[in-house]
């Protein structure tokens, strides 16, 4: 599997589906573009091939976040569409809903971008997108053997990610 | 925002909805729907010819669906059925501009009201 923007091939294995798990699927996102993670648990229709669909995801958000950043009614002067934003400049989403799953977002200060996609009726999931991000500083960015802008494949975090996914309601 | 710019974003919508379709990991999506963001909420009802009504409004506000179904009634009575319209083009009919500001201000009155 290419991914947008790397060269090397890293196939992120889906997780075993386990009951009680009601998330689909999860994204992480360098500033880059480059998807660091790409975890499925429970995904019954693929539409494009796996470096497609990622680059379709970051694109969507990111016009997303410049379409909030232009609409945002408090915001008196408005940067013009598609001028890239910092991470935190201007208003951001932090979650869409369709009829049939709910897309969560956080962006860190450093860019990097979490997403989870999940059934349409679950709540907000702001501070368990922020607990995700607490585990991923814990098992990767402080992991001394893994090199900042490639895909993550540590086993510590895979396993944390996957057990605290199951356990939000 | 000018015109110009609303149509930008129009079109953008226009394909974002799109885009969140072919997304999908389950068979059957519709669309977005409900878009939330720091200081607002986009809430948008997509017609069985696929046109979309938008509406922008402050975070966590209740029955913007029913808002927008009313809107889309009044689209196809002052909208639709005036034989000057054109189809496709800017929408310049006053007594849709009238019967909206009415209706959004009527809204507004209930919500605060409550």
């Amino acid at each position: 599997m290419q991914f947008f923007g790397g060269s090397e091939i890293s196939p992120s294995p889906p997780a075993p589906t386990a009951s009680g798990n009601n998330a689909h699927m999860m994204y992480v996102f360098n500033r880059n573009g480059v998807c660091l993670l790409y975890r499925e648990w429970n995904r019954p229709l693929h539409t494009l091939n796996a470096q497609q669909d990622h680059k379709l995801m970051f694109g969507l958000l990111f016009s997303l976040k410049s379409l909030t950043a232009k609409m945002d009614p408090t915001n008196a002067e408005r940067g013009n569409l598609g001028v890239p934003q910092l991470p935190g400049q201007g208003c951001s989403f932090h979650s869409f809903r369709t009829n049939t799953y709910k897309l969560s977002f956080m962006e860190s200060p450093s860019g990097i971008k979490i997403i989870l996609v999940t059934h349409p009726r679950t709540g907000d999931l702001r501070e368990s997108l922020k607990y995700i991000y607490n585990l991923y500083v814990d098992y990767v960015a402080k992991n001394p053997l893994y090199t900042p802008g490639t895909p993550i494949r540590c086993e510590l975090f895979n396993t944390n990610l996957d057990q605290y996914v199951r356990s939000i309601a | 925002m000018d015109t110009n710019d609303s149509l930008r974003v129009a079109s953008l919508w226009h394909s974002m909805h799109a885009i969140s379709q072919q997304l999908s990991p389950v068979a059957g999506c519709s669309g977005i729907e409900l878009l939330e963001a720091d200081t607002f909420d986009l809430h948008c009802f997509q017609s069985l010819t696929g046109t979309k009504f938008f509406v922008v409004c402050e975070p966590g506000t209740q029955q913007m669906e029913a808002l927008l179904k009313v809107i889309y009634e009044l689209y196809t009575d002052y909208v639709l059925k005036n034989p000057f319209y054109e189809i496709e083009m800017p929408i310049r009919c006053e007594l849709f501009d009238f019967n909206l500001s009415q209706t959004v201000q009527k809204d507004c009155v209930a919500l605060l009201g409550r």
